[in-house]
């Protein structure tokens, strides 16, 4: 993301946004409510028109894609949604399995072993005929994990996974991003102001505050970090 | 970051009970992957194939499920299949995507015909027809005694339900009455000619109208307009947990929600079924004047004369049992609702046929009772 900018008539809501995400890393893009990060997120993903600066994803600069490569592009992302998008008058082996039929001509045989394997990857085989309305915040969340790496993305974008999520479901989901990271070799980008997961998970960190990046580093260098934000920001939110 | 690009698909060769797989495995080639493999290995006839997989480059979770799904193929011939060699991170994804036969999934328990049936009607007493009439005699009783309790309900808010049920519905009644007036008065015209009894044009499309086309044509467009809005307004309600919300708060979600439309229903059904009727009845001045010369004046004398207190307080009386119908049936529909966004399309389109039937039934019943 180079030199992106976002205004809303008058009203600038990101500026001059630059930062790298590395392979096989785990990127969380934090900051306080407000600070802009979800809209971000969104332009990430290409779901908004760019007005300013370029986003260039897997070596492809998203505002310049055609609709074919664009889709070709999204079957090497994975996006999970922080109220888990799952559809709702699906069951969560049939939301699991949605991408792999409509993107692949695998056997229903085979999807339905694919779907197990990663029901089985987040400890939610079980699930596999229940609705999503049939489960608990964190199995919700768990389930849509599941089908946010149905496809083996490359790259995984996650916005507010912890979001509503207890301290211990919060570090199972964790564990689960890191072995993600660990085992599969996915680079990972997490939209999230969680301390507690924060410092679990992150190997980079990109600080929004008020539209801008006012700090981009390694986890290191963050507890080096001099700017008065970040330091506020780690320092209230180890304290909860 | 690196950009996979253009990867080498993989290559398959089937020597001395062995098995290469060479390059790289991946979601893309996964389907043609097995059959080449199942088709190589059609005429294998030893106990055990082993799968080298030393010179595999790259394998993602859908290539460890198609080695799975031959070692699952081939087990079913006889064959044991056995998966040898192959680099660390092609190990490590083998063993992580490799699934543990003894997981099974908890599948639905299948039901026979009868018991399917047994099931189906046990539910539908149990959970559809045992919880109406419990929100019929619920609504029934806080309609009654919520009339003079207006604590309960948001101020204004008896009115706005009035205007929308009833006052905006108004023109679409008028217009919808007047057609059916005209089409009623349009057909019985024809027939009456041929013997001679124009006059009693104005008996059939009064008598209609009053007692059975004004309320029914009233009823469906309410059902239309207002039942399916009352039913997406409740499940929308339930999803976003607002019915919860009220609960919490100390109201009582049918008293604060539903009482009131059921006010606003009973209260502007009996007058926009009267302006079903008059309009209805227009159409028939209209026609008759056209078509069989009966003019105005003595369509509304021999009116007089053919149209009795009763016809009208039939129908009246009809509306009210209908508004009753429409808003018990919208909100029992918005209330059952399950499966969030797509569950409130589907309750919605069951509130309006549910509505419709039930009023058409009701209409037969009372059209036996007052015959």
């Amino acid at each position: 993301m180079n030199d992106f900018s976002v205004s809303l008539g008058d009203r600038t809501i990101l500026s001059d946004i630059s930062f790298d995400v590395y392979d096989k890393e785990i990127t969380v893009i934090l900051g306080r409510s407000g600070a802009g990060k979800s809209v971000l997120f969104k332009y990430l993903l290409g779901l908004f028109e760019i007005q300013k600066g370029t986003v260039v994803l897997l070596d492809k600069e998203i505002s310049e894609l055609e609709e074919d490569e664009q889709k070709e592009l999204y079957l090497q992302l994975g996006v999970f949604y922080q109220n888990g998008g799952l559809l709702n008058s699906l069951t969560v082996g049939e939301n699991i399995a949605l991408p792999l039929e409509q993107h692949s001509d695998l056997s229903d045989e085979l999807i339905a072993q694919i779907v197990k394997v990663k029901l089985n990857l987040v400890n939610l085989v079980d699930a596999y005929y229940l609705y999503p309305s049939q489960l608990s915040g964190g199995m919700l969340k768990r389930a849509a994990l599941a089908r946010a790496i149905v496809m083996d993305p490359v790259l995984l974008f996650c916005d507010e996974p912890g979001a509503g999520l207890d301290p211990l479901s919060l570090a199972d989901l964790d564990e689960l991003i890191l072995n993600l990271r660990d085992q599969l070799g996915m680079s990972i980008v997490v939209v999230t102001h969680e301390v507690s997961s924060i410092l679990r998970i992150a190997d980079r960190v990109v600080f929004l505050d008020g539209g801008k990046v006012v700090f981009h580093g390694t986890i290191k260098e963050v507890f080096e970090s001099d700017v008065q934000q970040v330091k506020v920001f780690f320092e209230k939110g180890r304290s909860i | 970051m690196k950009q996979i690009g253009d990867i080498e698909s993989f290559d398959v060769e089937a020597r001395e009970g062995t098995l290469y797989v060479r390059h790289n495995l991946l979601i893309s080639d996964a389907d043609a992957f097995i059959q080449q493999v199942l088709l190589s290995l059609k005429t294998f006839d030893q106990d055990a194939l082993e799968v080298n997989l030393n010179e595999l480059q790259r394998i993602d979770s859908i290539g460890v499920a198609a080695l799975n799904h031959i070692r699952k193929k081939m087990g079913e011939r006889g064959v044991a299949v056995h998966f040898i060699g192959g680099q660390e991170h092609v190990r490590k994804k083998m063993k992580l995507f490799s699934m543990d036969e003894t997981i099974k999934l908890q599948s639905e328990t299948r039901s026979t015909f009868f018991e399917a049936l047994g099931e189906g009607f046990y539910g539908f007493v149990n959970d559809y027809l045992k919880s109406y009439l419990i929100l019929v005699a619920n609504v029934v009783y806080w309609s009654v005694s919520d009339i003079f309790r207006s604590k309960l309900q948001r101020k204004g808010e008896f009115y706005n339900q009035a205007v929308l049920i009833g006052v905006n519905a108004a023109g679409i009644v008028a217009a919808m009455a007047f057609i059916i007036g005209l089409v009623l008065a349009l057909q019985s015209a024809s027939q009456l000619r041929h013997f001679g009894a124009d006059i009693y044009i104005v008996d059939l499309t009064v008598i209609a109208m009053m007692r059975e086309m004004g309320p029914l044509i009233t009823a469906i467009l309410v059902a239309g307009r207002s039942g399916s809005a009352i039913a997406a307004e409740l499940a929308t309600m339930k999803v976003t947990s607002e019915l919860d919300a009220l609960k919490t708060m100390g109201l009582h979600p049918l008293r604060f929600v539903v009482i009131p439309k059921m006010h606003g229903s009973i209260i502007t059904m009996p007058f926009l079924t009267f302006l079903a009727n008059i309009m209805g009845i227009i159409g028939g001045i209209v026609i008759a004047y056209w078509y069989l010369d009966i003019t105005p004046l003595v369509f509304i004398n021999r009116m007089a004369e053919s149209l009795t207190n009763r016809d009208i307080l039939i129908g009246i009386f009809k509306s009210l049992v209908f508004a009753s119908i429409i808003v018990v049936t919208g909100s029992f529909f918005g209330l059952t609702v399950k499966h969030g966004a797509e569950g409130v399309g589907r309750v919605t389109t069951n509130a309006v046929v549910a509505s419709l039937s039930l009023v058409f039934v009701a209409d037969s019943l009372l059209g036996l009772i007052f015959y």
